[in-house]
Protein backbone atom coordinates (compact mmCIF):
# COMPACT_ATOMS: atom_id res chain seq x y z
CA UNK A 1 0.00 0.00 0.00
CA UNK A 2 1.04 3.73 -0.80
CA UNK A 3 -0.81 6.91 -1.63
CA UNK A 4 -3.76 8.37 -3.35
CA UNK A 5 -4.37 12.03 -4.06
CA UNK A 6 -7.14 13.14 -2.94
CA UNK A 7 -6.91 16.79 -3.45
CA UNK A 8 -5.10 19.23 -4.58
CA UNK A 9 -4.42 23.43 -4.58
CA UNK A 10 -3.14 26.49 -6.05
CA UNK A 11 -1.56 29.63 -4.65
CA UNK A 12 -0.11 32.35 -7.24
CA UNK A 13 0.74 35.83 -6.01
CA UNK A 14 -1.90 38.69 -7.58
CA UNK A 15 1.26 40.49 -9.40
CA UNK A 16 2.21 38.89 -12.94
CA UNK A 17 4.85 40.35 -14.84
CA UNK A 18 4.95 40.17 -18.34
CA UNK A 19 8.11 40.23 -20.60
CA UNK A 20 7.57 43.38 -22.12
CA UNK A 21 7.32 44.55 -18.03
CA UNK A 22 10.89 42.48 -17.92
CA UNK A 23 12.20 45.14 -21.17
CA UNK A 24 11.41 48.21 -19.09
CA UNK A 25 14.46 47.77 -16.90
CA UNK A 26 16.42 44.63 -18.38
CA UNK A 27 17.81 44.54 -21.87
CA UNK A 28 15.51 41.61 -23.63
CA UNK A 29 12.76 41.85 -24.95
CA UNK A 30 9.35 39.70 -25.27
CA UNK A 31 10.20 37.46 -28.87
CA UNK A 32 14.15 36.98 -27.03
CA UNK A 33 12.22 35.18 -24.00
CA UNK A 34 9.40 33.38 -25.87
CA UNK A 35 11.84 31.96 -28.84
CA UNK A 36 14.50 31.01 -25.89
CA UNK A 37 12.03 29.67 -23.30
CA UNK A 38 8.35 29.57 -24.18
CA UNK A 39 7.99 31.67 -20.85
CA UNK A 40 5.83 34.87 -21.63
CA UNK A 41 4.94 35.91 -18.21
CA UNK A 42 5.52 35.32 -14.51
CA UNK A 43 3.46 35.97 -10.88
CA UNK A 44 5.59 37.83 -8.45
CA UNK A 45 5.00 38.21 -4.66
CA UNK A 46 4.92 41.98 -4.21
CA UNK A 47 2.67 42.06 -1.33
CA UNK A 48 1.98 38.16 -0.07
CA UNK A 49 4.77 36.72 1.83
CA UNK A 50 5.94 33.31 1.01
CA UNK A 51 3.59 31.91 3.49
CA UNK A 52 0.46 33.50 1.96
CA UNK A 53 0.82 31.49 -1.14
CA UNK A 54 1.72 28.53 0.27
CA UNK A 55 -1.53 28.18 2.67
CA UNK A 56 -3.29 29.45 -0.08
CA UNK A 57 -2.56 26.47 -1.88
CA UNK A 58 -2.72 24.23 1.42
CA UNK A 59 -6.71 26.07 2.27
CA UNK A 60 -7.82 24.96 -1.59
CA UNK A 61 -6.09 21.22 -1.82
CA UNK A 62 -7.78 20.71 1.89
CA UNK A 63 -11.45 21.96 0.66
CA UNK A 64 -10.33 20.14 -2.58
CA UNK A 65 -9.84 16.73 -0.53
CA UNK A 66 -13.02 17.61 2.04
CA UNK A 67 -11.01 17.27 4.89
CA UNK A 68 -10.12 19.50 8.12
CA UNK A 69 -6.56 20.80 8.94
CA UNK A 70 -7.04 18.44 12.01
CA UNK A 71 -7.14 15.63 10.18
CA UNK A 72 -3.67 16.04 9.13
CA UNK A 73 -1.11 13.53 10.28
CA UNK A 74 1.81 15.53 8.37
CA UNK A 75 3.01 18.83 6.89
CA UNK A 76 6.10 18.35 4.03
CA UNK A 77 6.96 21.42 2.61
CA UNK A 78 9.56 20.88 -0.58
CA UNK A 79 11.12 24.87 -0.48
CA UNK A 80 13.98 26.35 -0.91
CA UNK A 81 13.26 28.20 2.22
CA UNK A 82 10.41 30.67 3.45
CA UNK A 83 9.90 33.98 4.87
CA UNK A 84 12.17 32.65 7.88
CA UNK A 85 14.98 30.43 8.51
CA UNK A 86 13.43 29.22 11.79
CA UNK A 87 10.40 28.64 12.02
CA UNK A 88 10.58 26.09 9.05
CA UNK A 89 7.83 27.25 6.51
CA UNK A 90 5.82 23.92 7.55
CA UNK A 91 5.39 24.95 10.84
CA UNK A 92 3.85 28.39 10.65
CA UNK A 93 1.59 26.85 8.00
CA UNK A 94 0.69 24.10 10.54
CA UNK A 95 0.04 26.98 13.01
CA UNK A 96 -2.18 29.13 10.29
CA UNK A 97 -4.09 26.28 9.20
CA UNK A 98 -4.95 24.94 12.70
CA UNK A 99 -3.50 21.82 12.34
CA UNK A 100 -1.56 19.81 15.36
CA UNK A 101 0.44 17.43 13.41
CA UNK A 102 4.38 17.54 12.93
CA UNK A 103 5.56 19.61 10.14
CA UNK A 104 8.94 20.07 8.17
CA UNK A 105 10.55 21.78 5.20
CA UNK A 106 12.57 19.74 2.52
CA UNK A 107 14.99 20.87 0.55
CA UNK A 108 15.58 19.32 -3.20
CA UNK A 109 15.16 22.44 -4.98
CA UNK A 110 13.11 22.15 -8.25
CA UNK A 111 12.78 18.40 -7.37
CA UNK A 112 11.02 19.22 -4.14
CA UNK A 113 7.60 18.01 -4.77
CA UNK A 114 8.67 14.60 -5.62
CA UNK A 115 11.04 13.70 -3.00
CA UNK A 116 8.12 14.96 -0.75
CA UNK A 117 6.15 12.17 -2.47
CA UNK A 118 8.83 9.92 -1.69
CA UNK A 119 9.10 10.48 2.06
CA UNK A 120 5.01 10.47 2.13
CA UNK A 121 4.65 7.14 0.55
CA UNK A 122 7.36 5.94 3.51
CA UNK A 123 5.09 7.25 5.88
CA UNK A 124 2.46 5.16 4.25
CA UNK A 125 4.54 2.04 4.54
CA UNK A 126 4.33 2.47 8.51
CA UNK A 127 0.93 3.56 8.94
CA UNK A 128 -1.24 3.01 6.07
CA UNK A 129 -3.91 5.31 7.83
CA UNK A 130 -3.10 8.95 7.60
CA UNK A 131 -3.60 12.12 5.69
CA UNK A 132 -0.07 13.75 4.68
CA UNK A 133 -0.03 17.40 3.26
CA UNK A 134 2.40 17.96 0.74
CA UNK A 135 2.68 21.57 -0.01
CA UNK A 136 5.79 22.74 -2.16
CA UNK A 137 6.62 26.64 -2.75
CA UNK A 138 9.17 28.99 -4.19
CA UNK A 139 9.87 32.50 -3.90
CA UNK A 140 12.01 32.62 -6.66
CA UNK A 141 11.96 36.10 -7.52
CA UNK A 142 13.87 37.08 -3.72
CA UNK A 143 16.78 34.24 -4.84
CA UNK A 144 17.66 36.01 -8.43
CA UNK A 145 19.23 38.83 -9.75
CA UNK A 146 17.03 41.33 -11.38
CA UNK A 147 19.93 42.79 -13.23
CA UNK A 148 21.19 39.66 -14.79
CA UNK A 149 18.84 39.32 -17.73
CA UNK A 150 20.11 35.25 -18.64
CA UNK A 151 18.26 34.39 -15.43
CA UNK A 152 15.97 36.95 -14.34
CA UNK A 153 13.45 36.33 -17.11
CA UNK A 154 13.15 32.39 -16.24
CA UNK A 155 11.56 32.03 -12.83
CA UNK A 156 8.32 33.14 -10.77
CA UNK A 157 7.02 32.35 -7.46
CA UNK A 158 4.11 30.18 -6.71
CA UNK A 159 2.55 27.46 -4.66
CA UNK A 160 1.16 23.85 -5.23
CA UNK A 161 -0.22 21.15 -2.88
CA UNK A 162 -1.59 17.75 -2.67
CA UNK A 163 -2.93 16.34 0.22
CA UNK A 164 -2.06 12.40 0.02
CA UNK A 165 -4.41 9.46 1.80
CA UNK A 166 -3.64 5.67 2.42
CA UNK A 167 -4.16 3.75 -1.61
CA UNK A 168 -2.68 2.21 -4.08
CA UNK A 169 -2.09 4.82 -6.64
CA UNK A 170 1.66 5.28 -6.48
CA UNK A 171 3.12 2.33 -9.29
CA UNK A 172 6.63 3.94 -9.46
CA UNK A 173 9.11 6.36 -7.76
CA UNK A 174 12.75 7.21 -7.97
CA UNK A 175 15.08 9.84 -7.00
CA UNK A 176 18.55 11.10 -7.47
CA UNK A 177 21.26 13.27 -6.50
CA UNK A 178 24.64 13.90 -7.60
CA UNK A 179 26.28 16.74 -5.72
CA UNK A 180 27.19 19.98 -8.25
CA UNK A 181 27.39 23.13 -6.79
CA UNK A 182 28.92 24.55 -10.03
CA UNK A 183 26.14 24.26 -12.68
CA UNK A 184 23.74 25.92 -10.35
CA UNK A 185 23.80 27.65 -6.58
CA UNK A 186 22.23 30.11 -4.80
CA UNK A 187 24.90 31.38 -2.08
CA UNK A 188 23.63 32.41 1.18
CA UNK A 189 25.65 34.61 3.28
CA UNK A 190 25.20 34.94 6.40
CA UNK A 191 26.49 36.32 9.62
CA UNK A 192 28.21 39.12 11.21
CA UNK A 193 31.03 37.75 13.19
CA UNK A 194 33.70 40.55 13.86
CA UNK A 195 36.17 37.68 12.47
CA UNK A 196 34.37 37.38 9.32
CA UNK A 197 33.38 40.95 8.54
CA UNK A 198 36.39 42.14 6.17
CA UNK A 199 36.01 38.96 3.99
CA UNK A 200 34.65 38.81 0.63
CA UNK A 201 31.04 37.49 0.44
CA UNK A 202 29.10 36.14 -2.49
CA UNK A 203 25.83 38.15 -3.63
CA UNK A 204 23.06 35.99 -2.64
CA UNK A 205 22.07 35.46 -5.95
CA UNK A 206 21.33 32.80 -8.10
CA UNK A 207 24.25 30.98 -10.27
CA UNK A 208 23.59 28.63 -13.21
CA UNK A 209 25.45 26.98 -16.13
CA UNK A 210 22.82 27.13 -18.51
CA UNK A 211 24.05 24.80 -21.06
CA UNK A 212 25.10 22.07 -18.25
CA UNK A 213 21.79 22.26 -17.11
CA UNK A 214 19.90 21.99 -20.10
CA UNK A 215 22.42 18.77 -20.82
CA UNK A 216 21.83 17.31 -16.99
CA UNK A 217 17.99 18.46 -17.36
CA UNK A 218 17.53 16.42 -20.93
CA UNK A 219 19.56 13.70 -19.61
CA UNK A 220 17.94 13.17 -16.44
CA UNK A 221 13.95 13.45 -18.24
CA UNK A 222 14.65 10.65 -20.48
CA UNK A 223 16.39 8.68 -17.80
CA UNK A 224 14.22 9.04 -15.35
CA UNK A 225 11.06 8.55 -17.98
CA UNK A 226 12.57 5.30 -18.53
CA UNK A 227 13.06 4.17 -15.43
CA UNK A 228 9.45 4.60 -13.47
CA UNK A 229 7.86 3.36 -16.38
CA UNK A 230 9.38 0.26 -16.75
CA UNK A 231 9.32 -0.01 -12.88
CA UNK A 232 5.36 0.47 -12.97
CA UNK A 233 5.77 -2.41 -15.86
CA UNK A 234 4.46 0.32 -18.75
CA UNK A 235 5.25 1.80 -21.58
CA UNK A 236 5.81 5.13 -21.52
CA UNK A 237 3.08 5.65 -24.25
CA UNK A 238 0.54 4.08 -21.96
CA UNK A 239 1.11 6.90 -19.92
CA UNK A 240 -1.61 9.66 -20.30
CA UNK A 241 0.10 13.07 -19.32
CA UNK A 242 3.59 13.61 -18.45
CA UNK A 243 4.39 16.78 -16.20
CA UNK A 244 7.72 17.71 -16.46
CA UNK A 245 9.42 20.13 -13.97
CA UNK A 246 8.50 23.44 -15.91
CA UNK A 247 11.48 25.39 -16.56
CA UNK A 248 11.82 26.01 -20.16
CA UNK A 249 9.88 24.86 -23.22
CA UNK A 250 13.41 24.08 -25.25
CA UNK A 251 14.08 21.27 -22.40
CA UNK A 252 10.94 18.94 -23.08
CA UNK A 253 11.41 20.01 -26.63
CA UNK A 254 14.69 18.14 -26.23
CA UNK A 255 13.41 15.07 -24.16
CA UNK A 256 10.51 14.46 -26.32
CA UNK A 257 13.10 14.26 -29.71
CA UNK A 258 14.87 11.85 -27.81
CA UNK A 259 12.38 9.88 -26.03
CA UNK A 260 10.66 9.58 -30.09
CA UNK A 261 7.34 10.62 -28.14
CA UNK A 262 4.96 13.29 -29.29
CA UNK A 263 5.69 17.02 -27.31
CA UNK A 264 2.14 17.21 -26.51
CA UNK A 265 2.25 14.08 -24.34
CA UNK A 266 3.98 16.73 -21.86
CA UNK A 267 1.55 19.21 -20.28
CA UNK A 268 2.99 22.68 -20.80
CA UNK A 269 2.40 24.92 -18.37
CA UNK A 270 5.50 27.24 -18.50
CA UNK A 271 4.24 30.30 -20.97
CA UNK A 272 2.28 31.82 -17.77
CA UNK A 273 4.31 31.00 -14.72
CA UNK A 274 7.77 30.88 -15.60
CA UNK A 275 9.86 28.26 -13.50
CA UNK A 276 8.51 28.12 -9.69
CA UNK A 277 10.98 25.66 -8.87
CA UNK A 278 9.15 22.96 -6.48
CA UNK A 279 5.62 24.18 -7.21
CA UNK A 280 5.85 23.85 -10.82
CA UNK A 281 4.65 20.00 -10.53
CA UNK A 282 1.69 20.43 -8.40
CA UNK A 283 0.89 23.30 -9.96
CA UNK A 284 -0.11 22.10 -12.97
CA UNK A 285 -1.62 18.73 -11.88
CA UNK A 286 -4.13 21.19 -9.65
CA UNK A 287 -5.31 22.31 -12.94
CA UNK A 288 -5.68 19.55 -14.82
CA UNK A 289 -7.62 18.11 -11.71
CA UNK A 290 -10.25 20.78 -11.51
CA UNK A 291 -10.57 20.46 -15.16
CA UNK A 292 -12.14 17.10 -14.56
CA UNK A 293 -8.96 15.76 -16.85
CA UNK A 294 -7.68 12.59 -14.66
CA UNK A 295 -9.92 9.64 -14.76
CA UNK A 296 -10.29 6.77 -12.54
CA UNK A 297 -7.20 4.37 -14.02
CA UNK A 298 -5.96 8.18 -15.52
CA UNK A 299 -1.87 7.18 -15.63
CA UNK A 300 -0.04 10.70 -14.97
CA UNK A 301 3.87 10.95 -14.72
CA UNK A 302 6.01 13.24 -13.34
CA UNK A 303 9.42 14.00 -13.91
CA UNK A 304 11.61 16.62 -12.16
CA UNK A 305 15.25 18.06 -12.29
CA UNK A 306 16.59 21.12 -10.17
CA UNK A 307 19.84 22.21 -8.05
CA UNK A 308 21.91 19.70 -5.82
CA UNK A 309 21.59 18.62 -8.53
CA UNK A 310 18.97 16.58 -7.78
CA UNK A 311 16.18 14.14 -10.20
CA UNK A 312 12.81 12.85 -9.16
CA UNK A 313 10.00 10.76 -11.37
CA UNK A 314 7.30 8.83 -10.91
CA UNK A 315 3.76 6.94 -11.91
CA UNK A 316 0.68 7.48 -10.17
CA UNK A 317 -2.45 6.23 -11.37
CA UNK A 318 -5.52 8.32 -10.71
CA UNK A 319 -8.28 6.36 -7.84
CA UNK B 1 35.41 12.52 -41.92
CA UNK B 2 34.22 13.97 -38.48
CA UNK B 3 34.27 17.15 -39.91
CA UNK B 4 32.14 15.94 -42.83
CA UNK B 5 29.84 14.21 -40.25
CA UNK B 6 29.34 17.69 -38.06
CA UNK B 7 28.63 19.73 -40.81
CA UNK B 8 25.84 16.88 -41.74
CA UNK B 9 24.33 17.29 -38.48
CA UNK B 10 24.39 21.09 -38.21
CA UNK B 11 22.74 21.06 -41.65
CA UNK B 12 19.75 19.42 -40.47
CA UNK B 13 20.04 20.55 -36.86
CA UNK B 14 19.27 23.93 -39.01
CA UNK B 15 17.24 22.34 -42.02
CA UNK B 16 19.61 24.15 -44.47
CA UNK B 17 21.00 21.70 -46.72
CA UNK B 18 23.27 24.44 -48.52
CA UNK B 19 24.26 25.93 -45.45
CA UNK B 20 28.14 27.24 -45.86
CA UNK B 21 30.29 25.80 -42.98
CA UNK B 22 34.04 25.43 -42.79
CA UNK B 23 35.96 24.18 -39.33
CA UNK B 24 36.05 28.62 -38.87
CA UNK B 25 32.83 28.69 -39.21
CA UNK B 26 31.72 30.20 -35.61
CA UNK B 27 28.20 29.26 -33.85
CA UNK B 28 27.74 33.11 -33.48
CA UNK B 29 27.70 33.73 -37.53
CA UNK B 30 25.64 30.69 -37.66
CA UNK B 31 23.32 31.95 -35.67
CA UNK B 32 23.35 29.86 -32.77
CA UNK B 33 22.84 30.61 -29.42
CA UNK B 34 24.01 28.23 -26.16
CA UNK B 35 20.97 26.04 -26.20
CA UNK B 36 21.37 25.57 -29.96
CA UNK B 37 25.24 24.70 -29.49
CA UNK B 38 24.58 21.97 -26.34
CA UNK B 39 21.55 20.71 -28.34
CA UNK B 40 23.70 20.60 -31.30
CA UNK B 41 26.98 18.90 -29.33
CA UNK B 42 24.49 16.35 -28.02
CA UNK B 43 23.58 14.94 -30.74
CA UNK B 44 26.95 14.94 -31.96
CA UNK B 45 27.83 12.85 -28.82
CA UNK B 46 24.69 10.63 -30.19
CA UNK B 47 26.00 10.44 -33.85
CA UNK B 48 29.88 9.19 -32.51
CA UNK B 49 28.31 7.72 -29.54
CA UNK B 50 30.63 9.16 -27.46
CA UNK B 51 30.47 12.19 -24.54
CA UNK B 52 32.58 15.65 -24.85
CA UNK B 53 33.43 17.91 -21.96
CA UNK B 54 31.75 21.15 -22.96
CA UNK B 55 33.60 23.11 -19.78
CA UNK B 56 36.12 24.71 -22.23
CA UNK B 57 35.30 27.55 -24.69
CA UNK B 58 33.84 25.94 -27.95
CA UNK B 59 33.52 28.64 -30.15
CA UNK B 60 33.69 27.36 -33.98
CA UNK B 61 32.52 23.95 -35.38
CA UNK B 62 36.46 23.25 -35.37
CA UNK B 63 36.28 22.92 -31.95
CA UNK B 64 33.59 20.86 -31.64
CA UNK B 65 35.82 18.67 -34.50
CA UNK B 66 38.98 18.49 -32.17
CA UNK B 67 36.60 17.53 -29.28
CA UNK B 68 35.34 14.70 -30.95
CA UNK B 69 38.34 13.47 -32.63
CA UNK B 70 40.04 13.50 -29.36
CA UNK B 71 36.92 11.70 -27.75
CA UNK B 72 37.30 9.13 -29.99
CA UNK B 73 41.29 8.22 -30.62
Amino acid sequence: MSFTIIGTGAGLPKTIQTNQDLAQFLDTSNDWIVTRTGIEARHICVTESILDIALEASVNALENAKIKAQELDLIICPTLGGDTVTPSLACLIQDQLGATCPSFDLNAACSGFVYGLDVADAYFSRNNDMKILVIAVDAMSKLIDWQDRATAVLFGDGAGAAVLAGGNSLKAIQLTAVGNQHALSIPWPKGNHPLTKNRSKPEPYLLMDGPEVYRFAVAAICNDLRAVTKAAGIELADVDYIIPHQANLRIIEGAAKRLKIPLDKFVMRVNGCGNTSAASIPLVLDELNRNGQFKSGTRIALTAFGGGLTTGACVIEWA
Amino acid sequence: MVLDKVVEILRNYKDEQDLEVTADSTFEELELDSLDTVELVMEIEEAFDTSIEMDGEIKTIGDVVALIEKAIA
